[in-house]
Formats: structure tokens, C-alpha cells, sequence
């Protein structure tokens, strides 16, 4: 195993093409929950469960359902948009009933957020970029992970600026998401300063 | 008159992009030129109408609680519809969507007026609403496409805008000019909402 590879891997989904700053996946969530620290904290927990969750399953469809090893057949072109979909949806409601079992506390948590999430485009981006990528099962899971991180962290960066943006001076017309959106403008601009740390 | 009502809704007083504030993901990603934002529009616009025609007719028997996913598989199948138009007839412009294509299952807008329109009213009505909403997403994507093609490469629809002595600004056709232009332009109609209250 190649472990300078997976280390690559991690810090460009972190921070090189940072998913919500650089590839612009994963918007709405980090516009709408970003109110508050603690509800961003909750939903970028449920985001890194679920994407590392999910990269792990739809790696095994793709490679085992869609288009398996014997070769006798492909359809990735025709189902893997509706495969994949349907397995996220599944998966969301598998973990919320589970969760709901055997963790009621966690629930409390994130339960909220975890209808939300088969939505997030960030989660179907995450599983189309793993396949488009060509990783194996172990990239793929390490992928999941950080993208998710990244998420996390961009998330929780929109989320304490917006906390002090609350009391600030802002002009009429821009309060709210427009000003939210102007700092997210700085925020990607700084992230293009790692974009020199990897070279491809 | 309801039919008027719909057009104006979709387009001016609830266009999903600057007054829903729908669909952001692909509105900020694809629109780094005035031609990706109208074929993003468009795709968006097929599938908008396609899911809303089917989900109004079979909502009939379709049981509340298994709704959501019988949405997802509908919508999924017209998005793989596009994606095969797409490939076949525009590789081209395919090439520079990418992975927006397939995201546009996951986009907002169609899911929110699959469960806020097309599953209350008829099926003509869900039509016209449908179109209204595309053409709606269309023109915000166009306008936010061509400031910043404009800006970031100087061109527009790739014919040159300023004599090619002057140096565009590559800011607005990375990342940070789209959540930037975006803002601006949201700024700029809610003042423009603000003035029509006020008079």
C-alpha cells in the first residue's frame, strides 16, 4: 500500500480542491446551515460519516453490480447515476433508523440533518469522483473522509464568521446570504493559495 | 390567468436562483461562461418539465411515505436521458459540465418543485410550471455566466468584447468570482426588490 498516495489524496480534498471552495459541491448546506456553530458542527459530522459510508458501499456496487469483475457486461453509462442515488437514500435512512436504536443521543444530534443529506450533491460528487478517479476501495474510503473534512471545515470557518457577521454594520441589500456569499468569495480566494502545495 | 401567474412566478418573483436561492451548486460551478450557464439551464429546464409532467400524473397511486425515493428514481431517469443527449450530440460541452451533469439529480430545484407543485396540481399546470421555472434558472445561470465571461476572459458567447490590448480579469472565471459575482448580483436585486416596496 501506497501511503504517500493516500496522503496526497487527503490533503487535496482538504484543502487543493477543497469541495465546497473550490469545486463549488456541497453549497447549500454550507450556505443554510451555517448560522450557528453548533448546527455546523453537527452537520459536518454527519457529512464525514455518511461520505465515508457511502464511498465505501458505491465503490462495492460499481465494481461488483454495475460493472463486475468477470467482465460480462457494463452499465455503468445507464444506471450509475440511478444506482447511485438510490443506494445514498437507502444509506441515509439505514444509518437514521440505526442511529435512532442504537445511539438515541447521537440522534438527538444529528438527526435532523441526516434527511437533508441524500440532497447534499457534495455526498453523490464524492461517490462519481471515486469512480471517474479510478480509486481502489481504500482511496476510495480515505477520499470519502477527507472530502468530508474539507466540507467540515469550511463549514465551520462560513459558521464562526457569520456568528460576528451577526452584530456587524452590513448594508441594506447585501445582509443575509449575499454577504454570506461575499465572504465565501474571500474564503475560496484564500484556499487558492494551496493550490501550489500538489503538484499534479 | 393562473397560467400568467405561474410564468411570472418562475421567472421574476420566485426565480429559484436570486429569490429561492435554489440550486446554488451548479449555478456557481458552471458558470464560468455564458454558453455552460445556457446549456446547464437548458439541460436543467428538460429534466425540470419532464419530472414534473411524470410526478403530477402518477401521483394518484403513488403512497405518501414512499414518495421521495419514486421522485429520485423519476427525476434520475431523465437526468440519464440528458446525459446520453449530451455525450452523443454536445461532447463538447459535456466535456466542460463534467460531473454537473449527473449532479443535477441532486439539484434542488427540480426535487422542491416535484414536492411543492407537481404533486398538488394538474399535469398541464406542472408543465407550464416547470418551463417557467427553467427558463427561470436559465436566464439567472446566462446572467451570471456572461458578467463573468465578460470580466474574467473578455468575451461573450467566445465573440471579444474589448480590443484584446486589454487584460481580463482571471479572478472572476476561478472560484472565488463566482461566490463573489453571485453576491453582488443577490445585493443588487434585493435593492432593486427594496425600491419597489418603498414606491
Amino acid at each position: 500500500m501506497d501511503f504517500g498516495r493516500l496522503f496526497v489524496i487527503a490533503i487535496s480534498a482538504i484543502f487543493v480542491n477543497n469541495f465546497v471552495l473550490a469545486r463549488f459541491l456541497g453549497i447549500c448546506p454550507y450556505l443554510g446551515v451555517s448560522k450557528k456553530w453548533d448546527s455546523a458542527l453537527g452537520m459536518g459530522i454527519a457529512v464525514i460519516f455518511v461520505m465515508t459510508l457511502a464511498s465505501f458501499i458505491t465503490w462495492i456496487v460499481q465494481h461488483f453490480l454495475l460493472a463486475p469483475p468477470s467482465g460480462k457486461y457494463d452499465l455503468t453509462d445507464i444506471l450509475q447515476t440511478i444506482a447511485f442515488i438510490l443506494t445514498i437514500a437507502a444509506l441515509v435512512q439505514f444509518v437514521e433508523i440505526v442511529m435512532k436504536k442504537a445511539m438515541p443521543d447521537l440522534y438527538k444530534a444529528l438527526g435532523i440533518y441526516l434527511p437533508l443529506i441524500t440532497t447534499n450533491c457534495a455526498i453523490l460528487g464524492v461517490t462519481l469522483l471515486n469512480i471517474k478517479n479510478d480509486y481502489n476501495l481504500i482511496e476510495s474510503i480515505v477520499f470519502g473522509i477527507s472530502a468530508g473534512v474539507g466540507f467540515t471545515l469550511a463549514l465551520l470557518m462560513m459558521a464562526s464568521i457569520r456568528e460576528r457577521l451577526e452584530s456587524a454594520k452590513v448594508p441594506k441589500v447585501f445582509k443575509g446570504i449575499a454577504i454570506a456569499l461575499i465572504v465565501a468569495a474571500l474564503m475560496s480566494l484564500s484556499f487558492t493559495g494551496f493550490s501550489g502545495l500538489i503538484a499534479e | 390567468m393562473k397560467v400568467l401567474k405561474i410564468i411570472k412566478n418562475g421567472i421574476l418573483s420566485e426565480n429559484p436562483v436570486f429569490r429561492l436561492l435554489l440550486g446554488l451548486c451548479p449555478t456557481l460551478a458552471v458558470t464560468t461562461s455564458a454558453n455552460n450557464a445556457i446549456g446547464m439551464g437548458l439541460a436543467t429546464t428538460f429534466v425540470l418539465v419532464m419530472s414534473n409532467v411524470i410526478v403530477s400524473m402518477i401521483k394518484g397511486f403513488i403512497p405518501a411515505k414512499v414518495r421521495i425515493p419514486a421522485f429520485i428514481v423519476v427525476i434520475a431517469t431523465f437526468v440519464t436521458i440528458v446525459q446520453f443527449v449530451m455525450a452523443g450530440f454536445l461532447p463538447e460541452l459535456n466535456k466542460s459540465l463534467g460531473l454537473f451533469i449527473p449532479l443535477i439529480v441532486v439539484n434542488c430545484i427540480i426535487m422542491g418543485r416535484a414536492e411543492a407543485f407537481a404533486s398538488k396540481n394538474n399535469t398541464f399546470l406542472a408543465a407550464v410550471d416547470g418551463i417557467a421555472m427553467g427558463i427561470g434558472f436559465t436566464l439567472a445561470l446566462t446572467l451570471i455566466g456572461g458578467v463573468r465571461e465578460i470580466l474574467g476572459s473578455n468575451t461573450f458567447f467566445g465573440y471579444l468584447v474589448l480590443p484584446q490590448s486589454y487584460k481580463p480579469m482571471l479572478f472572476f472565471i476561478l472560484s472565488p468570482g463566482g461566490f463573489f459575482t453571485m453576491g453582488v448580483l443577490l445585493a443588487f436585486f434585493n435593492w432593486i426588490s427594496s425600491r419597489k416596496k418603498e414606491a
